[in-house]
């Protein structure tokens, strides 16, 4: 197809797209400039997926950091299965991480043990703090969006957190030009979050133009249904939907008005519930 | 009334795919303002009337102020963390999405209170346009002016002002009139023409989507109709290039130097320069990874290049096209109007670090020219040693080693830059002043142009300088007129408009202009845009407003309709001659 067959509208989103691409390479080249230890943290969903990806149009092709994985071990199955499966195609080092004390003294929600939000304070946010701590990161990357929720909006593309990972919201350096927060006191550490710029509809036109790999449960799993984000299988429900491709998803996203994370339940146990577990150090 | 919602999440177009503008990357607005002035019940209302809001948001909210037992608020949507409800004031900078016919939209809500201000300057740097909020019912506050003089600095260029809660005024046309009159005033000032006023109550949905039935008198559009007609800032792909380099890699036995290009375009065969230092070479290859093949990258773009000839070059550097083009200027001194930030003062000589792009350097504050209150404009002259948290100043950094810069108002993102105090970013400063043409490690006199400035203005007995005309009278008739008046006052005189210069924009005629001031002449520009460039990198430069009434401490305006062309003439003359003229003897020895 030459220049002048792709329609317009396709031209106007593939410049948005590439527009979007620049600004994340950007952010990602400049934390792999200016930390010493730097790891990327992979939840395995359609985000973090997109952003791998980033990484190697990055730095053409090489993933030159470990990807991290929080495992609550309640994942959805799949998910574990085209993580090992990706690690392998595209050897890259990869780092799991669960709290095992926590998993095995069955003080979970899924155990009934503990509500859904103290069981991601432990599952997550810990093992989280655990798996940097360990490594000894001085950045680490996650793939948040803005456009996700009300908390995340207000986010910064390099984000500080404290010696005990929390994050203050109400103090945030200011961050203008691109010129991001890049000194730091020893002990505290950055999140740097590439996406920050992007929407859910964004992400499913840049896997679409990319052919990027992502779970396959995120499209219709032959009755009906979808999942639209991932999480623990305990906690995350799927939509219904027919949607088997990512050029199904784009259309039914443009058209639907229900909130990405509304199949999150720990989101809605408390009104700020994401809230508390954000300022507390979860990504 | 609830105003119908205009989008298509209501009225369902043929297919979403069929709206190419709805592909196009959205357009940023920041809303600012003084405190209170309604700026999160602007947001809010504007998504609720373009069908905006995600299904069930409106009812929690609802649902929530029931709790809490207070009435429900508009602004409640923006505000979505709990402390903030608490305290009734945006904290923080939070962007949220929405859509009309037209085009798609990122708000960028930025909080008003002073003590934020590092917030508003983070949200207000990232936007293409801005509404500018003033309550009705309070007028022109410190904080409409001061983020007027931000949005300035910061180099927002479209500026739209929303006279909020008119229905606490009656929607009486006189209280716009007035508000309208004051703070046009204040702006022309500092250089900004606002694209115009809209009256509206936010909170009744008056003049946001729809149009009111209260403000007959009212002739423009909604809300919703100045965001459609806001433009999107085109990349400044005809620039000079400067692509600075981000870092570099060793891969497969490539050596790639990897960045952005922040003006211009670079393609494969083309040879560069790289400042400071002046080292050249040609490009060899744009590298790609699972993309098509390119030769040519433009301004925006995050690429990677290999070098045919390889030379040392590190993070920093910038690179130029080394022919045809301008390049960026070197030194180690830096003159930038500055605001500051940091709960420590930034005191003369004490060490701080620049971070422009990707240069960083070392560096002091050796001067401070004028500090002022950006909100009444007023000069605090004793206050020569600091800089306070919420100041503006004119300063002078001498940087460590040299850096490649340019002046703002030249190319922006390579003209402005960061102060990093200790641990935080702490301030912001725009360049509005660059040495180009004079090689960092050369004396400061431009001893290798074959004639010098003062040589010129001893020849022509006056300094060169730019007289920018705007406003909306008969500038060319006056241009004409005052031409005549000068060269008869015995200055060496020119003109620059568009007429002249086939299709020029503003940015063309300021350029040329310079260039006939530093030839020693005054020139008289007549600009296509009725504005005025807040850098015009001419140490001479004189706007003048033609046609409007009442005085300003920065622009002469003048009335030629009223007085006749020969006094508005003698009013400029008056005005710039001895400027000019006095300029000569001080200014050789100076140099």
């Amino acid at each position: 197809m030459s220049l002048d067959e792709v329609p317009e509208s396709r031209r106007e989103r593939d410049l948005a797209l590439d527009k979007l691409e620049a600004q994340s390479v950007f952010v990602i080249r400049e934390a792999f400039k200016k930390f010493d230890k730097v790891g990327m943290l992979w939840s395995i969903g359609k985000d973090s997926s997109v952003m791998l990806w980033l990484v190697r149009k990055a730095f053409f092709g090489h993933i030159p950091f470990p990807m991290l994985h929080v495992d609550t071990q309640y994942k959805i199955p799949e998910m574990i299965k085209f993580r090992d499966e990706l690690a392998k195609k595209w050897n890259f080092e990869l780092i799991v991480e669960t709290n095992w004390e926590v998993y095995n003294s069955k003080k979970t929600f899924p155990e009934g043990n503990a509500t859904r939000v103290e069981c991601c304070s432990a599952l997550k946010k810990d093992a989280l703090q655990a798996i940097i701590s360990k490594n000894g990161f001085d950045a680490v990357f996650a793939g948040i969006r803005r456009d996700e929720e009300g908390t995340r909006a207000k986010e910064r593309y390099f984000s500080p957190r404290g010696k005990a990972f929390e994050w203050d919201f109400k103090d945030q350096p200011p961050e203008l030009w691109d010129q991001f927060k890049t000194d730091f006191e020893p002990g505290t550490h950055i999140r740097v979050h590439p996406l920050l710029h992007w929407t859910e509809v964004n992400i499913w036109e840049y896997i679409e133009r990319e052919g990027i790999p992502v779970v396959p449960v995120y499209y219709d799993m032959g009755d009906g249904c979808r999942y639209r984000s991932l999480g623990c299988e305990p906690c995350t429900s799927r939509v219904e939907s027919p949607a088997k491709t990512a050029e199904d998803i784009i259309v039914e996203l443009k058209r639907t008005k229900i909130a990405e994370r509304s199949t999150r339940a720990q989101d809605q146990e408390a009104e700020d519930a994401f809230e508390r577990l954000r300022a507390e150090g979860y990504m | 009334m609830t105003a119908q919602p205009k989008t298509k999440s209501s009225q369902q177009p043929a297919t979403p795919e069929d709206n190419q503008a709805l592909e196009a990357a959205p357009l940023r607005i920041v809303i600012v303002g003084h405190v209170d002035h309604g700026k999160s019940t602007l947001v809010g209302r504007l998504f609720h009337d373009t069908g905006s809001l995600p299904e069930g948001k409106k009812e929690a909210i609802e649902k929530s102020c029931e709790r809490r037992g207070v009435p429900f608020e508009w602004a409640f949507l923006m505000d979505a963390f709990k402390s903030e409800r608490d305290q009734n004031i945006t904290i923080d900078t939070a962007q949220i999405w929405f859509a009309t016919d037209k085009r798609r939209y990122v708000i960028i809500d930025a909080p008003g209170h002073k003590e934020f201000l590092k917030n508003m300057i983070t949200g207000a740097a990232q936007a293409d346009a801005a509404l500018l909020l003033i309550a009705a019912d309070e007028g022109v506050q410190e904080q409409s002016r001061r983020h007027g003089y931000l949005l300035s600095m910061l180099g927002v260029k479209q500026v739209f002002v929303v006279v909020n809660k008119m229905d606490r005024v009656g929607y009486d046309q006189a209280v716009f009139d007035n508000i309208e009159r004051e703070y046009r005033q204040y702006l022309s000032t500092i250089g900004v023409d606002p694209l115009g006023f809209i009256p509206v109550s936010a909170r009744d949905g008056d003049n946001v989507a729809e149009r009111s039935p209260h403000t007959g008198w009212y002739g423009g559009g909604t809300i919703t109709d100045v965001l459609d007609d806001f433009e999107v800032p085109a990349r400044d792909e005809k620039a000079p290039l400067r692509f600075y380099v981000q870092d570099i890699y060793r891969f497969d036995h490539r050596r790639i130097l990897a960045g952005r290009i922040e003006s211009g375009s670079l393609s494969v065969g083309d040879k560069l320069v790289f400042l400071p230092g002046g080292k050249e070479s040609t490009v060899q290859s744009i590298e790609t990874w699972s993309a098509p093949e390119k030769t040519t990258a433009v301004a925006g773009e995050s690429v990677g290049i290999t070098l045919s000839e390889q030379i040392f070059v590190e993070r920093g550097h910038v690179a130029a096209q080394a022919e045809g083009e301008q390049r960026a200027a070197t030194s180690n001194r830096v003159k930038a109007r500055v605001f500051w930030m940091g709960q420590k003062s930034l005191d003369v000589g004490r060490p701080v670090k620049i971070k422009l792009c990707t240069a960083e350097v070392p560096a002091k504050l050796a001067r401070i020219d004028r500090v002022f209150d950006a909100s009444t404009l007023e000069v605090h002259t004793s206050q020569k040693d600091k800089i306070n948290k919420n100041d503006v100043a004119e300063v002078e950094f001498v940087t460590e080693q040299p850096i490649a810069f340019d002046a703002a108002d030249v190319i922006a993102p390579s003209g402005r830059f960061v102060v990093v105090d200790g641990y935080d970013l702490a301030g912001g400063g725009v360049i509005y002043d660059a040495p180009y043409d004079v090689a960092a490690d050369a004396p400061a006199a431009p001893s290798h142009l074959p004639v010098s400035s003062e040589e010129r203005s001893r020849r022509f007995g006056h300094q060169g300088g730019v007289v920018w005309l705007s406003g909306k009278g008969p500038r060319l008739e006056f241009a004409r007129a005052l031409e005549r008046q000068l060269f008869d006052a015995g200055f060496a005189t020119a003109m620059v408009d568009d007429g002249l210069l086939e299709g020029a924009d503003n940015r063309a005629v300021l350029a040329c202009a310079r260039q006939l001031a530093k030839a020693g002449l005054l020139c008289i520009a007549i600009p296509p845009e009725r504005v005025v460039p807040r850098f015009a990198g001419v140490a001479q430069f004189f706007p003048v407003r033609v046609g409007r009434e009442g005085d300003s401490p920065d622009t002469l305006v003048v009335d030629p309709e009223q007085t006749g062309l020969a006094d508005a003439a003698d009013k400029v003359l008056a005005h710039i001659g001895p400027r000019l003229k006095r300029g000569v003897e001080e200014w050789f020895y100076e140099i």
